[in-house]
């Protein structure tokens, strides 16, 4: 029996190599799902999700939202704001009056590194890190695995190099640790203010030159640029950050293989990426948007259910 | 008491009752038009597969193959344990109008194929739905019988089938052992 | 003629500022220390004399806590002046000194009487208010020193908040020198440090918690230092937490500076490890650090440079702490739990013998900031703390006589009690079988 995950998902750099395999295994047929005339499967009948966003974000809710959907649970979408000094409710009042409505599952997304831990560990039901301050991205990076997985058919031994905000970039965390769990090699690229001081502890390749990480990488996964870092001093300008880091048509031109390229989005076209990379042929980005439905639908599924005083009674009631 | 473990059908048996099943098939569907052989994962899918390859043949013409699992159509899901591992769906024709033959190893409870029934609808419509099984063991919980099958046995109490595949197991046959019992 | 008068019979005397390491007996008399050795020929018929047996435990002069936060006036549903001089009673602490991040901003001679009076009031170990440097701690206008001095502050701080402009700081310094008091300095370079929640490295970048490094400290502190040289003022640099740090006023005191330097017991004792989970029990500012600043750190204290362990006790209310670990406040209670984490951490595994804690935690304050204690020479105030330096106990917030819980301690056996607290001769604290 391959190990089981727990009650929640709150990172990759908690779960073991054989998780993220069962995750992602899992994942593989219900690709499928999303093919069928009727894309839905009675598996979550009657389970209760709540969709817990604190920060604004299209792609992430709609995906889960999908992935609840064809999994047929009753889900309910809640937004909050979350200025840090906020005066509402408290994150632990929310989680409290969850618990009391009787739900199932949580997915948060949230602006404060450690948020969904600290839901998860004051609530029974699963809890779902739908991203947590500039700590982890789970799905995210379980996505991008995927991804990665079904382009190259394995993820031992390939050469992934994470572009950008690294320092202030949960999706880059996820992707670190899961690549390397999985046995990737792992390269990050960008200014050195945009990257942890410590860095060099992660066990990551650092490049200064996005040339020489283009020469080196089997994949390339383009963190987006927040435009804010540039008000927040990291960088001077959008227009240098282009010039110096920017993936360019020219630049994967100049190595004579194919060099695949990720995007967790949304896109800066112009910025991190050009427009004629993402669209180009080694583009994988769509893909990824695809994967993650189906990733979604694989972490709901293996974390609902399953409570073990049902199983013991079922044993009990025969085989079938 | 019971012998320890009896081999039901051994591999030329079990040959011979899928070519028998293949025959029964060819005549419930008065031909192979518009026939679409379904095996339940995971069993069911190389019997399925020697099914087909039984009717390809005697007949001429191409019989479509597919594979369903049922997992997530289920209806112990709330109550099992560690989720249980999905295995692939693979449909490879719009089943709307055709004769969808659903096989699977064992017969027993019915919820089995009730879940692939469920399953079969969120596909499409087809003109009929038949029921093709190796061992027919008895024990219904579900009001489903089979169309097709290859042997009914009785099993007592503290007894079970199990039905072994070249491609899975290393072997064919069909065995009745001793619950509890590793064959 | 009735005089008031108790006897410590027995026990294991360590006093280093008289050099005294050796079994025997105290003799306390009308709030002061009469005498102390064996045979003291204590006449046993005195109707006003009460005994207590100190056979196998230490008694020292009273522990004197340079910086803590009693929250009064501003934030009574944290901790009063009352309560939280009964933790430092429990805690061993004959004295503390209170830091003026109150509401109103403790900036004013009465602000500064209203300390006195309510820690007279609360009958329990003695309260010394140290004043803001600059007026609402804005770090723009000196505030009255001379009036606040006059009205009983014994020290100057901004603690929570640095002197962020160097010309003020420089100008404190000056003027506090007139006064003859420290200077304290929360060292922290405003600018480094923004918006960081714990210490900046590898935890940091794995938990995605904005980091505050080492850096921020020691520019701070280095800039101290060379304002105190420059202008011969009296530097007390506040819980220092870095190897840095160390390095920093290990270079001052070499050179003849007048800098003296605290840390505190977490800073001791853990390490930025604890931060992960998320535990906001670990948060405080400065935060906590590697395994090598609390080497250095360790090490600092057993070889003088750093003079003064000071607890930073900082109550909070648990809402306040029960929530996202960026948003939660800095600090943790330390009156309670002081001694035992510093036996625990320093004593026990032999880097500090309990002669050179009783100097850290006793005399040296009591030297700095010019207070009453830190010894038993005949005359000095009767401020006695009696300890068990081997027994163990298990630390149970819900039993805090602090109104606060937050002490990431809890559910940790310690070895170190207090047994006995004696302020002004009196009893205020005997620890409860």
């Amino acid at each position: 029996m391959t190990a089981p995950l727990g009650k929640d998902l709150l990172g990759l750099e908690s779960l073991s190599g054989d998780q993220i395999r069962l995750i992602l295994d899992t994942a593989e047929p219900f690709k499928e799902i999303s093919e069928r005339a009727i894309k839905k499967v009675p598996t979550l009948r009657g389970a209760t999700i709540v969709n817990l966003f604190f920060e604004a974000s299209t792609r992430t809710r709609v995906s889960f939202e999908f992935a609840e959907k064809r999994l047929s649970a009753d889900s309910v979408n809640i937004a909050a704001s979350n200025s840090s000094v906020s005066k509402g409710e408290t994150l632990v009042d929310t989680a409290r009056n969850l618990e009391a409505m009787r739900i199932d599952m949580v997915v948060i997304r949230h602006g404060a590194s450690g948020a969904a831990q600290f839901l998860a560990e004051r609530i029974e039901s699963n809890v779902i890190n739908a991203g947590d301050g500039t700590h982890e991205h789970p799905t995210q990076g379980l996505l991008d695995l995927l991804t990665l997985r079904d382009h190259f058919k394995r993820l031992d031994g390939i050469k992934v190099c994470i572009c950008g905000d690294v320092l202030h970039s949960r999706v880059a965390r996820s992707n670190i640790w899961g690549l390397k769990k999985m046995g990737a090699i792992v390269g990050v690229c960008g200014p050195r203010s945009l990257l942890p001081n410590a860095i060099d502890d992660m066990g990551v390749t650092v490049f200064n030159r996005i040339e020489e990480a283009i020469e080196w990488a089997d994949a390339l996964n383009i963190l987006r640029l927040q435009l804010e870092r540039m008000q927040g001093g990291y960088i001077p300008s959008l227009r240098e950050y282009n010039r110096v880091f920017g993936v360019t048509r020219e630049r994967l031109d100049r190595v004579k293989r194919d060099v695949l390229i990720l995007h967790p989005g949304p896109m800066n076209r112009g910025v991190e990426i050009d427009s004629d990379v993402a669209d180009g042929p080694f583009s994988v980005i769509l893909d990824q948007v695809t994967n993650g439905v189906a990733v979604r639908m694989a972490v709901l599924y293996l974390l609902s259910g399953g409570k073990p005083e049902l199983a013991e009674a079922a044993k009990k009631g025969g085989e079938r | 008491m019971p012998t320890r473990t009896s081999t039901l059908l051994d591999a030329r048996a079990m040959a011979r009752t899928i070519r028998r099943m293949a025959d029964e098939i060819v005549e419930l569907n008065e031909g192979t038009d518009d026939l679409v052989i379904v095996g339940i994962q995971r069993r069911g899918v190389p019997l399925a597969q020697r099914l087909v390859a039984a009717i390809g043949e005697r007949e001429k013409g191409h019989v479509h193959q597919g594979a369903l699992d049922i997992t997530l159509y289920r209806d112990d899901l709330q109550t099992v344990g560690p989720r249980p591992v999905v295995g692939s769906t693979d449909l490879p024709v719009d089943i709307d109008g055709k004769v969808v033959v659903v096989v699977d190893d064992v017969l027993y409870t019915g919820r089995t194929v009730r879940a692939a029934l469920d399953e079969l609808a969120d596909f499409g419509r087809p003109r009929r739905i038949a029921l093709a099984v190796l061992i027919d063991r008895g024990g219904r919980e579900l009001p489903i019988h089979a169309d097709v099958v290859g042997k009914t046995v009785t099993v007592e109490s503290g007894q079970r089938v199990d039905v072994m595949v070249e491609e899975l197991d290393g072997k064919d046959a069909v065995i009745l052992a001793r619950k509890g019992e590793e064959e | 003629m009735t005089t008031r008068a108790l006897l410590l019979r027995g026990g294991h005397l360590v006093d280093p500022s008289t050099n005294t390491d050796a079994v025997g007996d105290l003799f306390l008399c009308d709030g002061k220390v009469e005498a102390f050795g064996s045979r003291l020929g204590v006449d046993d018929d005195n109707p006003g004399l009460e005994t207590i047996d100190c056979r196998g435990l230490v008694v020292s002069p009273g522990f004197i806590d340079v910086h803590c936060h009693l929250r009064e006036p501003g934030r009574e549903d944290v901790e009063t002046i009352a309560t939280g001089a009964r933790a430092a009673a429990a805690g061993g602490f004959t004295a503390v000194c209170a830091m003026p991040n109150t509401d109103p901003v403790t900036d004013n001679q009465a602000a500064v009487g209203f300390i006195i009076r309510q820690a007279q009031i609360a009958n329990a170990s003695r309260v010394y208010p140290i004043g803001a440097i600059t007026v609402g701690q804005k770090g723009i206008a000196l505030a009255e020193f001379g009036e606040m001095i006059a009205a009983g502050a014994v020290a100057l701080s901004d603690d929570g908040k640095p002197v962020a402009s160097a010309q003020l700081m420089r100008t404190a310094l000056e003027y506090a020198r007139t006064f003859g008091v420290p200077v304290a300095d929360h060292c922290e370079d405003p600018t480094l440090a923004l918006g960081g929640a714990m210490n900046e490295g590898a935890m940091s970048a794995k938990l995605g918690l904005r980091g505050i490094p080492s850096e921020a400290e020691e520019i701070m502190a280095i800039r101290d230092i060379l304002l105190a040289r420059r202008t011969g003022g009296h530097i007390h640099l506040c819980h220092m937490s870095t190897k840095g740090s160390v390095e920093l006023i290990r270079w001052g005191k070499e050179r003849q500076v007048n800098v003296t330097a605290e840390v505190c017991p977490h800073h001791l004792s853990l390490t930025e490890d604890c931060v992960d989970g998320y535990d906001t029990n670990a948060k405080m500012n400065p935060p906590l650090r590697t395994q090598a600043d609390v080497d250095a750190l360790q090490q600092a204290v057993r070889d003088g440079t750093i003079d003064v362990i000071a607890t930073d006790h900082a109550p909070h209310h648990y809402d306040e702490k029960e929530r996202e670990f960026a948003d939660a406040p800095n600090g943790i209670v330390g009156l309670e739990t002081a001694l035992a984490v510093n036996i625990t951490w320093l004593v026990k595994p032999g880097i500090i013998d309990v002669k050179t804690l009783v100097e850290k935690m006793s005399c040296a304050p009591a030297k700095i900031f010019h207070l009453p204690g830190g010894s038993f020479r005949k005359g000095s105030v009767a401020d006695v703390t009696v300890f068990d330096p081997k027994a163990t106990w298990t630390v149970d917030a819900k039993r805090f006589r602090s109104k606060g819980r937050n002490t990431p301690y809890g559910g940790q056996e310690l070895t170190g009690q207090v047994h006995l607290t004696v302020v002004d001769g009196r009893v205020i604290y005997r620890r409860q079988d």
